[in-house]
């Protein structure tokens, strides 16, 4: 006999499962980023010295090797926990989309991690030990693991926001996957992919010429410093606009298939034909806002037509607003007549349903099923196949639930784009200056370098609460809702955990600063 | 490739990973004694990066571990770290401490200092072998949850598996069998951690006091492994009916597996003789190195058999002491046969990836760690 200890799902306990999946994503993405654009710049730089034989180029790379060194360590300690909190904190998730969700997380384990800790380890230890190009072939090797390791997990991530290549089984209870190309290759995925990689370049520019710039300002190490500003900044430029571009298709894509998330990232509340794109508008950080009563919020300022441009890549295109997508009605990006939430609501639970009175037939059976019993089983199956798009749905009391938090998605998604394109202007900037001006003396442009690094960050992390906070309530667009997807656990433990990382990654946090400031103070070491 | 040829495969890949992974414990197994191995700081320093440069390996090789679970079979990942939450945290805990602690200790600007560091490693030296030992112990003991996938009709409960008390997961280690196997790995990876230390650590005084350990501790895990290994193969076990999938409990389950299985029984006896040769040899003879190589490969295989034993030959690997039909089998338990196929697929680039491993770890260990390194080289820990 099966034993069933009745314990409802405490919704404090989601909250802090949330909080805590969020706390150690944001920590971990401090750290990538930086590897993966440092690794760019490391390597460039490395294929000089290769080329060239200049030992300069030689000593520069071990240079912004040893900063990289100190910060890869943060990123794989952060990054360890994520692999396994899916299974921790968001069990029934794991299950029920384990079997598409799990694979790309096996093979970044297999493929790109192994690669990024083999190489690392011969990046660091084997200057002395094995030839020029063999450790050349190293230091890329590195960062193409932890690119190749970033494609993987954002094929994880995409999943959730579009899951494809996919279908219900009722068997099982659970989603199975039917095309890996589908998944792997999924148009959200190759943007998403894109996106963050040229994002995180961006990350490894701003540094590299914070640094230089640093060094500008205390005037010493003058060549290190121009000739990484050099490549950093070209690095950057092309990554910002990379990142600009991608991220413009992002957009596209996020409209297609999460037309609440764009919604919440623009707080449009009632859409229109030809809509406009919001510059800034006053909406209350501090809380939701009353979308139900329509309108704009105060102080809006539009560029007329650009979301509809954007999001439709049509000047009139219909871009549905929050009450839009609650009421239905309207045509969609699939060219289908949007269902209202009330009847998506209504769906879910009929496949809900559908799906008990499956396993009910199905536990009755005694042995092979008679004709009548398949006929059954058969009927219940394809209601639930006819039902599966909306089976979140079914777990939904009211719309409320189904809106993300509007202001945390309208700021971060403004700050991200707004430093986006200061990025932009500031490469542009520093590329004239170092080879129209004498760049060592322009004393507001080294501020604004070392001032832009942490603004760098801000847009980092701010594009990915854009990301997550956007699609909320959902673990899997439109199929599970976080408080479905959670592990059985007391809320104190979650909550306790929940404090552990927090008070333990930022006690390493500030000692990795620390000894990264005092490295860079310290200086390159230069061969004689 | 059937449906039940590619589980009995998943299995097989996921038993090597966990064997393979007890192999790399010689890091942990290292760390655990950096203070009592090392007579000064200069010691302490070479053994400190005689692991340091390959900690990454075993880091790697759990985080894998971990996700190729999760791809094959997705009900444990979701079952095990779901439901035993604070034995998996604070493993993962101590593996986070692990992943700074190098490149922190001695850097200028560590505001602790070296030996809160140093400690980590210790720490983490000591608690990732016991607990994950302890972790699969449970696969012969049983732990105590339950798994209903029907929950997932029910809004107020919908999560299919839980565990059956508030410990989730750290009544693990008041079952006194699962503590007796998490010693037996924690001594065994003390075991391999000494012959690494003495193959790649070319310094006299290390190596003598190494060796000198290897009596006791080869003592200890072979009393606490035969205990365990003895107990488990004469004691109840959870088989599963292929046809129904319903688990029962068979007197002497695991002995029947090993004697249905030859094969396995075979390549296990062989793993012994070389794990016993290596630390033989290395006791009766001051110039012996190697033993790492043939001890190594002595583990790897014993642990790939020990897990075979758990899941192969019908049984349920997995079990639940709470109720038995909650019990995870492979065939309950693993993907879609779409997702096992494509993953096995992933898998022929295993080959390629342990080739590049090989390749690069001679490349950095060509020439051993000794103080010249240590005092001349610019990238030391």
């Amino acid at each position: 006999m099966t034993q069933n200890i009745l314990m409802s799902i405490d919704a404090s306990m989601v909250d802090w499962a949330r909080a805590q999946f969020a706390i150690t994503a944001i920590y971990h993405w401090l750290f990538v980023p930086l590897t993966l654009g440092l690794a760019l710049i490391m390597g460039i730089i490395e294929t000089i010295y290769y080329r060239t034989g200049n030992v300069f180029w030689k000593d520069a790379a071990k240079f912004w090797q040893k900063l990289f060194g100190i910060n890869f360590a943060m990123g794989v300690a952060t990054g360890i926990i994520l692999e396994f909190e899916f299974g921790t904190n968001w069990s029934n998730y794991s299950w029920f989309v384990g079997d598409i969700f799990g694979a790309p997380l096996a093979i970044e384990g297999i493929v790109a991690f192994f690669m990024e800790s083999t190489f690392v380890a011969v990046m660091f230890f084997g200057w002395k030990k094995v030839s020029k190009g063999f450790h050349l072939a190293a230091t890329w090797l590195t960062g193409l693991g932890a690119t190749f390791s970033a494609w993987w997990i954002l094929v994880a991530n995409s999943w959730m926001q579009y899951p494809v290549g996919c279908e219900f089984n009722p068997d099982t209870m659970r989603n199975e996957m039917t095309s890996f190309a589908d998944v792997a290759f999924s148009p959200f995925a190759v943007d998403k992919f894109c996106h963050t990689v040229t994002s995180a370049w961006i990350i490894g520019a701003l540094f590299t010429v914070a640094v230089s710039a640093w060094y500008l300002l205390k005037n010493r190490e003058r060549q290190l410093a121009l000739q990484s500003i050099k490549v950093a900044a070209i690095v950057g430029l092309v990554s910002s606009l990379l990142a600009a571009v991608t991220g413009d298709h992002s957009a596209y894509t996020v409209a297609k298939v999460q037309p609440m998330k764009l919604a919440a990232m623009e707080a449009l509340y009632d859409g229109s034909e030809g809509q406009s794109l919001t510059a800034i508008a006053w909406v209350n950080p501090f809380e939701q806002p009353q979308y139900e009563e329509g309108g704009e919020p105060p102080l809006h300022i539009g560029i007329p037509h650009m979301l509809a441009f954007m999001a439709t890549h049509d000047f009139n295109g219909f871009v549905p607003g929050v009450n839009d997508i609650i009421r239905g009605g309207y045509v969609n990006a699939q060219g289908e007549m949007e269902p209202s939430l009330g009847e998506k609501m209504r769906k879910g639970r009929v496949a809900i349903e559908a799906l008990g009175e499956y396993r009910k037939l199905k536990a009755e059976l005694k042995g092979e099923p008679t004709a009548r019993q398949k006929a059954a089983l058969d009927e219940k199956a394809s209601v639930i196949g006819d039902n599966m798009k909306y089976f979140g749905y079914g777990y939904i009391k009211d719309a409320e639930q189904t809106v993300p938090f509007i202001p945390l998605c309208f700021y971060t998604f403004r700050i991200m784009v707004g430093l986006g394109c200061l990025f932009i202007l500031f490469f542009a900037v520093t590329l004239f200056f170092f080879y129209k001006k004498d760049i060592t003396k322009i004393k507001w442009w080294k501020w604004t370098a070392i001032i832009l690094l942490p603004l760098g960050y801000i847009a980092s992390e701010s594009g990915w609460l854009v990301a997550e906070f956007g699609r909320q309530p959902w673990t899997i667009q439109d199929m599970l809702p976080t408080w479905i997807g959670v592990s059985n656990l007391s809320s104190n433990a979650v909550m306790l955990t929940f404090f552990i990382f927090l008070v333990l990654f930022t006690i390493l946090l500030a000692v990795e600063i620390s000894i990264l400031c005092k490295q860079i103070k310290k200086g390159p070491e230069y061969s004689k | 490739m059937t449906y039940e040829f590619m589980q009995q495969y998943w299995w097989f890949l996921v038993s090597l990973l966990g064997a393979l992974l007890v192999f790399l414990m010689f890091v942990q197994g290292a760390n655990s004694m950096i203070f009592s191995l090392a007579g000064d700081d200069m010691e302490r320093k070479m053994l400190v990066n005689s692991t340091g440069r390959k900690w990454e390996f075993t880091f790697t090789t759990l985080v894998t571990f971990g996700g190729a679970f999760f791809a094959s079979f997705p009900l444990f990942y979701s079952t095990s770290f779901g439901g035993a939450y604070w034995l998996w945290m604070l493993i993962l805990f101590s593996f986070v401490l692990q992943a700074v602690s190098y490149e922190f200790q001695n850097k200028l600007g560590n505001i602790f200092g070296p030996s809160l560091f140093q400690w980590f490693l210790v720490i983490n030296g000591i608690l990732g072998p016991l607990l994950l030992g302890g972790a699969v112990a449970t696969f012969f003991n049983g732990s105590n949850f339950t798994v209903n996938k029907m929950n997932i009709t029910d809004s107020l409960q919908p999560v299919i598996s839980q565990w059956a008390n508030a410990s989730n997961g750290l009544d693990a280690l008041l079952d006194p069998w699962n503590l007796v196997f998490g010693l037996a790995v924690f001594f065994l990876a003390r075991i391999l951690g000494i012959l690494y230390i003495i193959n790649n650590v070319d310094d006299a005084n290390i190596r003598a006091r190494a060796r000198k350990r290897l009596v006791y501790t080869a003592g200890v895990f072979l009393i606490l492994f035969l205990a365990f290994l003895i107990r488990t193969l004469f004691k109840e076990g959870y088989a599963c009916d292929p046809a129904t999938g319903l688990v029962v409990m068979e007197p002497m389950k695991y002995l029947h597996n090993l004697l249905d299985m030859w094969y396995v029984l075979i390549v296990l006896l062989v793993g012994v003789c070389l794990l016993l040769f290596a630390i033989y040899k290395t006791v009766t003879n001051a110039a012996y190195i190697q033993g790492i190589w043939s001890g190594g490969i002595g583990v790897v295989l014993v642990v790939l058999c020990l897990l075979l034993c758990a899941g192969w030959n019908n049984t349920a690997y997995y079990p639940s002491n709470i109720d038995l039909q909650s019990s995870l089998t492979l065939a309950n338990s693993c993907s879609s046969e779409f997702t096992l196929t494509t993953m096995t697929y992933v898998s022929f680039l295993i080959p390629f990836v342990l080739a590049y491993i090989v390749y690069a770890w001679r490349a950095i260990d060509k020439k051993k760690i000794d103080r010249e390194e240590m005092a001349t080289d610019d990238h030391t820990y």
